[in-house]
């Protein structure tokens, strides 16, 4: 075989999840209410942010175009995640049904069928509102080709950061089934913690959100060089362009839980 | 692949197999709940030869599921030695899944809300099964299994029994070796049933695709299997021929009597009355005995308006093996 | 009685998943974390916001993380259910018991709001005690009023959610439906931003639609906003409404109920 394993897994991953776009067709009305109204929660979310502006002049220094680059930047990081691989919260549910015995009897590995299935596109109005409040946050960065690469590379590895989110915090249904709820504090908890400057929690936050549940690598350091602003908090500047670092060891971790996760559930069937 | 490997080594070899589950459970008068183990399956030991078709059989409870889900790689052992296709199912689960086929009950793996043909085509990607084997299994399975007319229509319009052919097909396409096959007729209807015995009875003759197959329906194990296991409390009781439990554990089947008028007990040689209710009488006769001779020495001598067979429940089976032993 | 005997039901089928409650209290005690930091910066760079002090504030937001499944702002709770048996045709039988389907499906709902309360209400509240000094009701007469206040509540929230969930009854499936009403059910309910943020006419207009009941205002009596007749027109906003959309659910059954008769589901 020409393919290597990767490009194989996402070859799977792609087919399995354009049946589930094509099944989800079936239902068109439904497809778009869903469509429109995930666009509508996130575009008044965004208005909410706009209107306590209409109360301040800065949010701890920083400007509504500066938190909407925040905003922008974390809301996309999720987005991508979430479409790609949101299924892995219902790893509990997949359990008590037995599909997830259906799926190990499928030789394709477990977390691509997981992660493809009940795919859907109706998060694709999440990805257009943060796409669109992103892409005018941007207008007001001043852009030099540096900071071009350490944007892309914030958009990736805030995906990578929040891949490893859901997988890895989803895993805790392979203990606890009905704990679907627990990731979520993890998953859009972090979108959440980081569409605010960092800087208006206790530093111990500002810790635990470097070194424990890194998503202040989603967006925080990287935009503080976006847009050339000094660390207030006096983290090192090499921070501000370690996102990938933090993509890639979350990333890894998930992985590994995951892989325990489904060792637990071969040794104890349940 | 069954050919390449030695005539002596099974496709399926269970040594020794044993599984318990931890449990927990409130004990009176403590606080906490007490940590039990639980034996699912204790001491297991059956071999497969390729191409056999088996039964494996018992009540609800005994481990069969258990059983197969040590079979298909999805549950680890606690004891002993289990081995498919030379396989080591838990270690090596995703290879093993290239070379069996395995359909759960009432839990379909089609698409529901799309035509039955789009499951089938992510399957062939999925397995990877080149383009002219497919095309060919595919026309022989709906062919066989009379789907052609319905390869177009989405799941959820098919009939169950439908349904459960596109089942079986999904989990052929690919070849395998083995098919695990758990209550394949259970809510069919009678020429639903008798459609799908011939079909397997065919893929078994033609292609040497070795069948377990768990049941409540005995009639299942009848039409296909040359021997049964039977499991109870986690460990087998039974292995040989049908046949044989009958003629072990006793059991009898009862021949249902409508007569055209009400009638004393019906004697005739070779079964016993055991229920009269109006014109409709109840008559037992062993098992592994044919009801041919039954049926014609009750229509020489009564008017009969209708005959029926009831077959023993494989509970009633396993508890006669039981109390028998005891 | 028999729809204590119904509300008790409902509040037992939903007691039985107690690790997905414990992960539902964690998960609201995190927002309510980020939240109030967040609304703390507010009022500090504006510290009459709304009328609000910083306390008023995190107070609110604690109060919002344990309304938020007492009244079910996402949608949902036991109005699935009949969604469920509309989509399956099942709810032809229960449309000719002699019982009414609302009371029915609102004894139920209780049930669960019950539940939620005790555990994913009072969770939060004593973590946002705990840790952000919450103000709590400055006297019996608000806390009475609260509680009459969030009955009110779930009621209006039962009522909208009933509606979706009646939609079902044409459209076969409520689940695009639901995620709209539940996007103006977050914003317009005051679970986002508290509604005296909300400037102008926009503000005006929050305050005078149904998912005000949600939280704002229980919010606003439990932190003694209101007073003396003040008291007496916000709840009496809340029945208004619940008069107004339990009525409506009413005329939508009978108009469901002529469908089904007539076209057989």
């Amino acid at each position: 075989m020409a393919e290597s394993g990767p490009a194989l897994h996402l070859r799977s991953y792609l087919q399995i999840a354009w049946l589930w776009i094509r099944a989800a067709w079936q239902y068109p009305t439904s497809f778009v209410l869903l469509a429109v109204g995930n666009g509508l929660i996130t575009a008044l979310d965004f208005v909410g942010l706009w209107i306590m502006f209409a109360h301040l002049d800065d949010l701890a220094g920083f400007t509504l175009p500066e938190v909407a680059l925040l905003y922008g930047s974390a809301s996309l990081a999720l987005a991508v995640a979430d479409t790609a691989i949101g299924s892995v919260e219902r790893i509990g549910a997949y359990i008590r049904t037995g599909r997830l015995d259906q799926m190990m009897t499928k030789p394709v590995p477990l977390l691509v069928q997981v992660c493809a299935d009940q795919f859907t596109l109706r998060r694709l109005g999440r990805l257009t509102q943060a796409a669109i409040v992103f892409g005018w946050a941007c207008t007001y960065v001043d852009w030099t080709p540096s900071r071009v690469v350490v944007a892309l590379w914030m958009l990736v590895s805030g995906g990578l950061v929040f891949f490893g989110l859901f997988v890895g915090f989803s895993c805790v249904q392979f203990w606890t089934t009905d704990a679907t709820e627990f990731a979520n504090a993890f998953t859009y908890g972090g979108a959440t913690v980081t569409q605010y400057p960092l800087t208006i929690f206790p530093r111990e936050v500002l810790v635990g959100l470097t070194f424990v549940i890194p998503v202040a690598f989603v967006n925080w350091y990287p935009c503080l060089y976006l847009l050339g602003r000094s660390d207030p908090t006096g983290m090192p500047e090499a921070f501000q362009f370690a996102s990938p670092v933090a993509g890639v060891l979350t990333m890894a971790a998930a992985l590994l839980v995951w892989r325990s996760g489904v060792r637990h559930y071969t040794s104890t069937g349940s | 692949m069954s050919l390449t490997r030695s005539q002596h080594e099974p496709l399926i070899d269970v040594r020794a197999l044993e599984r318990t589950f931890d449990v927990r459970r409130r004990v009176e008068g403590r606080r906490r709940r007490v940590r039990d183990s639980v034996l699912a399956v204790h001491d297991l030991t059956f071999t497969v030869a390729a191409g056999e078709m088996v039964g494996y059989i018992g009540p609800n409870g005994a481990g069969k599921s258990t059983t197969i889900k040590m079979l298909t790689g999805i549950l680890v052992p606690t004891g002993g030695q289990v081995r498919v296709a030379g396989l080591d199912p838990s270690r090596d689960r995703v290879e093993l899944a290239r070379r069996i086929g395995v359909v759960f009950g009432q839990r379909s793996t089609l698409w529901w809300d799309l035509p039955l043909r789009d499951s089938f085509d992510l399957l062939q990607k999925m397995y990877r099964i080149p383009p002219a084997r497919y095309r060919d299994n595919l026309d022989r399975f709906v062919d066989l299994l009379d789907l052609g007319g319905q390869l177009d229509t989405p799941v959820r319009q098919l009939s169950l029994g439908q349904r459960m052919r596109g089942d079986i097909t999904a989990a052929l396409l690919h070849d395998p070796e083995v098919l695990y096959l758990d209550e394949p007729t259970i809510g069919l209807d009678v020429v639903s049933k008798g459609r799908l015995r011939e079909f397997l009875r065919a893929l078994n003759d033609e292609r040497g695709t070795t069948l377990l197959l768990t049941t409540h329906d005995l009639q299942d194990i009848e039409a296909l299997c040359d021997r049964v296991i039977v499991i109870d409390h986690g460990t087998s009781v039974y292995d040989g021929p049908l046949a044989g439990l009958h003629a072990q554990g006793g059991s009898s089947r009862m021949l249902v009597v409508d007569l055209v008028d009400e009638a004393p007990p019906i004697e005739v040689p070779g079964a016993t009355v055991r229920r009269v209710e109006g014109p409709r009488q109840w008559l037992s006769f062993p098992a592994d005995a044919s009801a041919a001779p039954v049926v014609a020495a009750v229509a020489a001598s009564y008017d009969v308006a209708d005959l029926s067979i009831q077959e023993p429940a494989i509970e009633d089976v396993i508890r006669e093996l039981y109390s028998r032993d005891a | 009685m028999l729809h204590v005997a119904v509300a008790t039901r409902a509040f037992r089928r939903y007691s039985t998943y107690r690790a997905a409650t414990l992960a539902g209290i964690f998960t609201n005690s995190v927002f309510g974390i980020i939240y109030s930091y967040a609304y703390l910066a507010l009022w500090k760079a504006n510290p009459t916001a709304g009328g609000y002090d910083a306390q008023d504030a995190v107070t609110y937001v604690w109060l919002g993380q344990a309304l938020l499944m007492t009244i079910a702002l996402w949608g949902g709770g036991t109005t699935d259910d009949l969604a469920e048996r509309v989509r399956t045709g099942d709810v032809a039988i229960d449309l000719y018991r002699p019982v009414g389907l609302v009371g029915w499906y609102l004894a139920s709902d209780l049930g669960r709001a019950a539940y939620h309360l005790l555990t994913r209400g009072v969770g939060p509240t004593v973590i946002g005690f705990v840790v952000f000094d919450i103000s709590l009701p400055s006297s019996p007469l608000t806390a009475l009023a609260f509680a009459i206040s969030l009955v009110l509540a779930v009621v209006v929230s039962f009522a909208i959610r009933f509606l979706v969930a009646c939609t079902s009854f044409w459209l076969l499936d409520q689940s695009g439906v639901k995620v709209m009403s539940g996007a103006f059910a977050i914003f317009f309910s005051g679970m986002m931003l508290p509604l005296v943020l909300f400037p102008g006419w926009l503000g005006t207009l929050a305050q005078a639609l149904p998912w005000a009941s949600y939280v704002q205002v229980p919010a606003d009596v439990w932190l003694g906003k209101h007073t003396g007749s003040d008291l007496v027109a916000a709840l009496g906003f809340q029945v208004v409404w619940a008069v107004v959309l339990l009525a409506a659910c009413q005329g939508v059954l009978r108009l469901a109920t002529r469908k089904v008769v007539v076209q057989g589901g």
